[in-house]
């Protein structure tokens, strides 16, 4: 039978696999995909809450953190080509133009 | 009636205020105009109150609103006009307001005109609430009040540079400022313990509470009580050893010396032994030991007066002396005569300093009565009222002082102390000598000023004018000793003389032969060139010159060991312990952001390094502090 | 039992489509692993009887987002390998595999208790985009709006954003051309 724990566990790793990427990545489009992981695991989890508890409030919050999600690769998209037709490259390192 | 004993306590505080407005702009006239005005019209409802007080015999009592209260200590802001407070109100407000007008011309080029007023106004302020307050607590406000503005008033020319000792013997204004401060401060001590020792006992601080409940206390807690509230009025009075500071005030503007050194502020440790006059009247030993210390004070003090050269040091030195005289007084129990001489006295030497500042201005500053002489002829108007001041501090018949300070002496010997009254009856006689040794050496005989290029003027009318309403009560003053008997005994006991007729006539006889036969040396020796030049050479003209060396002894037995204990407290205390934990706690957080500063790289995927280490932590917490439940 | 193969099933698949999305050099590969991912979740959105979850995780990310990658993708040069300079490697797997385990010991503990009261039931009488939607438009109707709203101005944010010197090819450049660029317009 599988419970609520299954789920969570398995969110926790997806969310951990997530942590992997966000660390070790250094091409900032990869990050993004390092956290579209992450919501993607947090969704699983907000959607077996729903299930297991009977209410329908994990499924909207998975609603709109996709809908966050979806306006977070638009902008952050649309600047990391502005960023790459200045530099003419995507390196995480690179962006250190603040620092003093 | 309580609307006149409202304008007489807050009418000095708005003068205070209203001066304090232009306290750092140049002098203007209309801002001592004014202080005097206010002081006035508190001089007037304090009259108002007199009269009322007279007619009626009530008591004005108001509460202006609840102070402190915590727990069962309930100490209200209230203030009392009964006979006492209200002699005390006249006379402080009458003195002070001729001061004031006084002070107009006195500091006219002056650069802290304005200031001055303030302070001075301030200063009124504090006095009338120590007097009129119905409770200790409010009189111990009061007397913080004063010293306060008495250290910013002997301080007022602060910039002036120190001197060494032998040059001026209270080394600068600043210096002699931080001296009164400080021995008031030993002074207050004593007089806190008395407070937290009549609280502790009674529960109260109302003056009415506590002497109510005063008898009821076995006699070694009222003796301690009256031990340190004497303490208290040591400091505020220069007593003996606490006198030191008195002489060197003298740094103060002169109409400070009148107001605050002579007629006022100085009194107020004898009004606190009046005030408290049920608990000393229970402990008559603490009563002879004070009048004990008050004799000695007396002939001490006169005895210093003697060979002094400084015109205002000598008058300085003369006040100590008439303390001791009212202390004698409050001593054996003769309260209403402690105060009528406290009256008397306020008078006269306020009298006598404002002739001293005239001298003063008229000889550019000049101290020294040994480069005066003469000014009779310059300076007529000034001359007649120091004469009639010094006369009435001689005690001479018709003279204010004959009635207050003969009453002393008969006091002394009709309480069978008979010492007590050789002594003051010596006393009276150095009075009487140094009085006139002053007059003598300041305004005839040879006029030394020539030599030395003064060119000496009369003071403007008005400060003539401001010194003879002085001048009149000095002379008048003592014929109300009756009507003011009357009056203030409603209130305090009455003094109950044994001894009557041809032996009263006797005493004032001796007193009064002593009194004119100081005078009449004065007046020989010094219109006959005065003493030779080996009488200075002598031990004991020395030692009084110096003091007794009281001021380099203090100086060598407790500043030179505190500056000792000091230095080891700085460099071993303070830089070994308190600066290096300092240090320390700064140089750990220093070095602590120095090495974390590496955090702060501006490199975003160190930054996610760290904000997935806190995520870590922030997880830790929560399975350790879930586990912990 | 269909339930369980189903779950041990699909989480093995995503687990491995996500850790190549994480691990690969090849930024082609990240994404195609990454949108495969993304729809073997919708499997557990159907498993856990959020069709209409399911449906909209299809569309919208499978979909639209991934879609937006690709075309992003495009703009940049990812063809070549994807060089990551990582100063240590096991500081990386070391944080992330106890935040695994710290998540795992914290969710492995009975997280349903009698106390939760359901606000909006789930009803057998409708079926699950109905029910969606009724409580989509009544309770979170501000919310839903105000994402609409977010929507909008990210829309036209990307717009703006990318279209700036649209005419323009980068990936078409030799990267000399892009430095002189660059250091022209610096």
């Amino acid at each position: 039978m599988i419970t609520l724990n299954h789920y969570l566990v398995l969110a926790a790793i997806l969310f951990s696999i997530a942590l992997v990427g966000i660390l070790r990545r250094k091409n900032l489009l990869l990050l993004f995909f390092a956290t579209e992981i992450a919501l993607n695991a947090i969704n699983i989890a907000l959607a077996a809450f729903s299930k297991y508890l009977g209410d329908l409030t994990g499924q909207l919050f998975a609603f709109f953190i996709i809908a966050i999600a979806a306006s977070e690769v638009a902008v952050g998209l649309g600047l990391l080509i502005i960023w790459y037709k200045r530099t003419g490259n995507i390196d995480l390192d690179s962006l250190q133009s603040m620092k003093w | 009636m309580e609307k006149y004993l409202y304008i007489a306590l807050f009418a000095p505080l708005v003068s205070s205020l209203f001066a304090a407005l232009f306290a750092t702009k140049p002098k203007k006239l209309f801002v001592g105009i004014v202080a005097s005005i206010l002081l006035f019209i508190s001089f007037v409802s304090s009259a108002i109150l007199l009269s009322y007080l007279a007619g009626t015999e009530e008591i004005v009592k108001v509460t202006l609103f609840d102070w402190i209260t915590t727990g069962k200590l309930n100490i209200p802001f209230g203030f009392v006009v009964d006979e006492v407070s209200v002699i005390m109100m006249v006379t402080v407000t009458l003195v002070s307001t001729l001061v004031h007008i006084y002070s107009i011309g006195y500091m006219e080029h002056d650069k802290g005109f304005n200031r001055f007023f303030s302070y001075l106004s301030a200063f009124v302020f504090s006095m009338l609430i120590l007097v009129m307050s119905d409770n200790f607590a409010g009189l111990f406000i009061g007397w913080e009040g004063v010293g306060l503005c008495s250290w910013l008033l002997i301080g007022f020319w602060y910039y002036k540079k120190d001197e060494p000792r032998e040059v001026n013997p209270s080394i600068s204004p600043a210096w002699a400022a931080n001296e009164a401060f400080i021995m008031n401060r030993i002074a207050d001590l004593g007089m806190l313990l008395g407070l937290f020792l009549i609280y502790w006992h009674i529960g109260s601080l109302q003056y009415d509470v506590v002497f109510a409940h005063v008898d009821m206390f076995s006699i070694s807690v009222i003796t301690l009580m009256g031990i340190f509230l004497f303490i208290g009025a040591m400091g505020k009075s220069a007593q003996f050893p606490l006198h030191t500071w008195l002489a060197d005030a003298m740094e103060g503007p002169t109409p400070v010396s009148a107001l605050i050194h002579a007629a006022t502020m100085v009194t107020a440790g004898v009004y606190l032994v009046i005030r408290s006059f049920p608990i000393y009247s229970q402990i008559p030993d603490i009563g002879f030991y004070i009048a004990c210390l008050g004799a000695f004070v007396a002939v001490f003090a006169a005895s210093m007066a003697l060979v002094n050269t400084d015109l205002k040091r000598i008058i300085a030195y003369s006040t100590l002396s008439q303390l001791g005289y009212m202390f004698v007084a409050a001593g054996l129990e003769a309260y209403w005569i402690a105060l009528f001489h406290l009256m008397t006295h306020a008078f006269f030497k306020a009298l006598l300093f404002l002739g001293a500042g005239n001298v003063m201005h008229a000889m550019n500053d000049e101290l020294n009565i040994f480069k005066m002489g003469g000014l009779y002829k310059v300076m007529k108007w000034t001359a007649i009222m120091m004469i009639i001041a010094s006369l009435a501090l001689s005690g001479i018949y018709p003279f204010a002082g004959f009635f207050s300070k003969d009453k002393i002496l008969e006091v002394a010997f009709d309480s069978g102390h008979y010492l007590l009254w050789f002594t003051l009856w010596v006393g009276a006689g150095m009075t009487a000598f140094y009085s006139f040794r002053l007059i003598m050496l300041v305004f005839f005989g040879e006029e030394r000023y020539k030599k030395y290029g003064f060119h000496p003027h009369e003071a403007p009318w008005y400060m003539l004018a401001a010194m003879a309403p002085l001048a009149v009560l000095a002379i008048i003053a003592g014929f109300f000793e009756e009507p003011f008997e009357e009056f203030v005994t409603r209130l305090l006991p009455e003094y109950h003389f044994h001894i009557h007729g041809i032996l009263t006539v006797a005493l004032v006889g001796l007193t009064t032969l002593i009194a004119l036969s100081g005078i009449a040396l004065a007046v020989y020796k010094y219109s006959h060139g005065g003493f030779s030049e080996k009488w200075k050479e002598t031990f004991i003209y020395k030692l009084l010159y110096n003091q007794y060396y009281i001021p380099i002894l203090y100086d060598k037995l407790f500043v030179e060991p505190y500056k000792e204990l000091s230095k080891i407290a700085w460099k071993e205390l303070d830089l070994r312990i308190v600066d290096a934990t300092v240090d320390f706690i700064a140089g750990v957080i220093y070095s602590t952001g120095f090495k974390g500063r590496v955090i702060q790289s501006g490199n975003l995927s160190k930054m996610l390094r760290w904000m997935v280490i806190g995520l870590l932590i922030l997880l830790i917490l929560v399975v350790v502090y879930s586990m912990a439940r | 039992m269909y339930e369980v193969v189903a779950f041990y099933l699909f989480a093995a698949l995503t687990i491995t489509m996500f850790t190549i999305t994480v691990m690969t050099k090849n930024a082609l590969y990240a994404m195609t692993s990454l949108a495969a991912g993304m729809i073997f979740i919708s499997a557990f959105f159907f498993l856990l009887d959020a069709d209409f979850l399911g449906v909209v995780q299809i569309i919208v990310y499978s979909g639209a987002v991934m879609a937006v990658y690709a075309f992003g993708m495009m703009f940049l040069d990812t063809l070549k390998d994807v060089k990551e300079k990582n100063p240590s490697k096991k500081i990386v797997f070391f944080l992330s595999g106890m935040i695994a385990l710290l998540l795992v010991i914290i969710l492995l503990t009975p997280m349903i208790s009698d106390k939760v009261q359901a606000l909006y039931p789930v009803s057998d009488e409708l079926g699950n985009a109905e029910a969606v939607g009724i409580v989509l438009f009544t309770k979170y109707l501000v919310p839903f709006e105000v994402a609409a709203i977010m929507l909008l101005v990210a829309m036209i944010a990307g717009i703006i954003l990318a279209s700036k010197r649209m005419d323009e090819s980068i990936t078409l450049k030799v990267d000399e051309e892009i430095e002189k660029e660059v250091k022209g317009s610096q």
